[in-house]
């Protein structure tokens, strides 16, 4: 590695940057996938009526269906509410 | 049995098209009777790839449609024995493409080839689906970078759901990832994602890498697919990822910046 390129690799690493955030948003759409179709919709849905009463962004809002056993599925909800909105 | 593979991406303009006619020329090369199939009906372009434009008589939805025969739409290639073309139609019918009629197709090739390379058309609509759905080996070609990266992802999630292995309960699709335009020089400047980020993304098997290259430019221009130019880097790449496919193993090259003057070492380049 020439002396350039070992600034370069410090500070201005994108390619870094890139890996990140597709582990992120793949590990997210991996795990819509896995679910019904209904759920992204339903989600949806859930963050109009909060935004009704709360102003909240879109990754404040998980929704996920686990199966539990052959004949029980159980729908998480999380909200997260910001601090300054109690 | 005829081995059906899919070159797919999701993302457009990776080089599927590309690929497609490498890897179906290195496989016919290897005594393979081999026939690449063009699934991007509407925006033809394999056959220029191929260097066999001016021969196009009927097409793909033309012996769907009963039009012609396979014999009288199949375009033997000149220069390769055992290789076969079946051109794309230029039709904006979007529905041109049936499954019973793709269906009816590819069993027919199957009857006469060894593999049937499918070329598929850029998106995850319906082009797309019916270019993997009946695949059994699916090439997934990428470039590093983010947005190819992601469709990529997309891409292998559909094979794995919406493929008509999935959907019979089948053996899945083996999957190989074929990484393309690669620039082992930008990696290490930080600017480009490597190899191994790609690898632990997507975690499917790696068939090959192909590094940007001149090499394809001029055989694009000229109608020849890249792997006949065999002294060429990318037509290098390429054989090695046919020699791959069908089961030999090889080294990975083209993956290491070039060794360069120590003048340049020391100031960058
Ligand atoms: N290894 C490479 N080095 C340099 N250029 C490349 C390489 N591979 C592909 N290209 C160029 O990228 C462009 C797109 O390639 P190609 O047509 O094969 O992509 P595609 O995925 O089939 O596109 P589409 O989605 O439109 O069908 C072409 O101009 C081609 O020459
Ligand atoms: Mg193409």
């Amino acid at each position: 590695m020439s002396l350039l390129d070992y600034f370069r690799s410090n500070k201005n690493n994108t390619a870094q940057l890139a890996k990140e955030r597709l582990q992120i948003i793949v590990a997210h759409e991996r795990g819509q996938r896995a679910g019904p179709d209904y759920l992204p919709e339903l989600r949806n849905d859930i963050l109009q009526v909060i935004r009704k009463y709360v102003e909240i962004s879109p990754e404040q809002v998980t929704v996920q269906l686990e199966q539990k056993g052959s004949n029980l599925s159980v729908l998480e909800l999380n909200v997260m509410l910001p601090e300054d909105n109690k | 049995m005829a081995r059906i593979i899919v070159v797919t991406s999701g993302k457009g303009g990776v080089g599927k098209t590309t690929t497609s006619a490498a890897i179906g020329t290195g496989l016919a090369q290897a005594g393979k009777k081999t026939v690449i199939v063009d699934f991007d009906i509407g925006l033809r372009n394999l056959d220029l790839i191929m260097g066999c434009e001016r021969r196009v008589v009927y097409d793909f939805v033309n012996v769907i449609n009963e039009e012609a025969n396979l014999n009288q739409a199949l375009i033997k290639d000149k220069r390769i024995e055992n290789l076969y073309i079946l051109p794309a139609s230029q039709t904006r019918d979007k529905d041109a493409l049936t499954k019973e009629g793709v269906e009816k197709v590819l069993n027919d090739l199957a009857e006469r080839f060894d593999y049937i390379v499918c070329d598929s058309p850029a998106g995850i609509e319906k082009g797309a689906m019916m270019a993997l759905y009946f695949a059994d080996e699916a090439i997934i070609t990428s470039n590093p970078e983010v947005s190819s990266v992601r469709d990529s992802d997309r891409i292998i999630g559909m094979l794995s759901s919406k493929s008509r292995r999935a959907e019979q309960g089948l053996e899945p699709i083996v999957e190989h990832l074929l990484i393309t335009r690669y620039s082992p020089k930008r990696v290490n400047t930080g600017d480009m994602l490597s190899v191994e980020d790609i690898n632990d993304i997507l975690a499917v098997k790696l068939l090959g890498v192909i590094p940007e290259s001149q090499a394809v430019l001029k055989a694009s221009n000229s109608g020849e697919p890249v792997i006949l130019d065999s002294e060429s880097d990318a037509g290098m790449a390429y054989q090695d990822a046919v020699d791959r496919l069908l089961g030999e193993s090889r080294e990975f090259r083209f993956i290491q910046e070039e060794k360069k003057g120590l003048l340049s070492r020391i100031f960058g380049g």
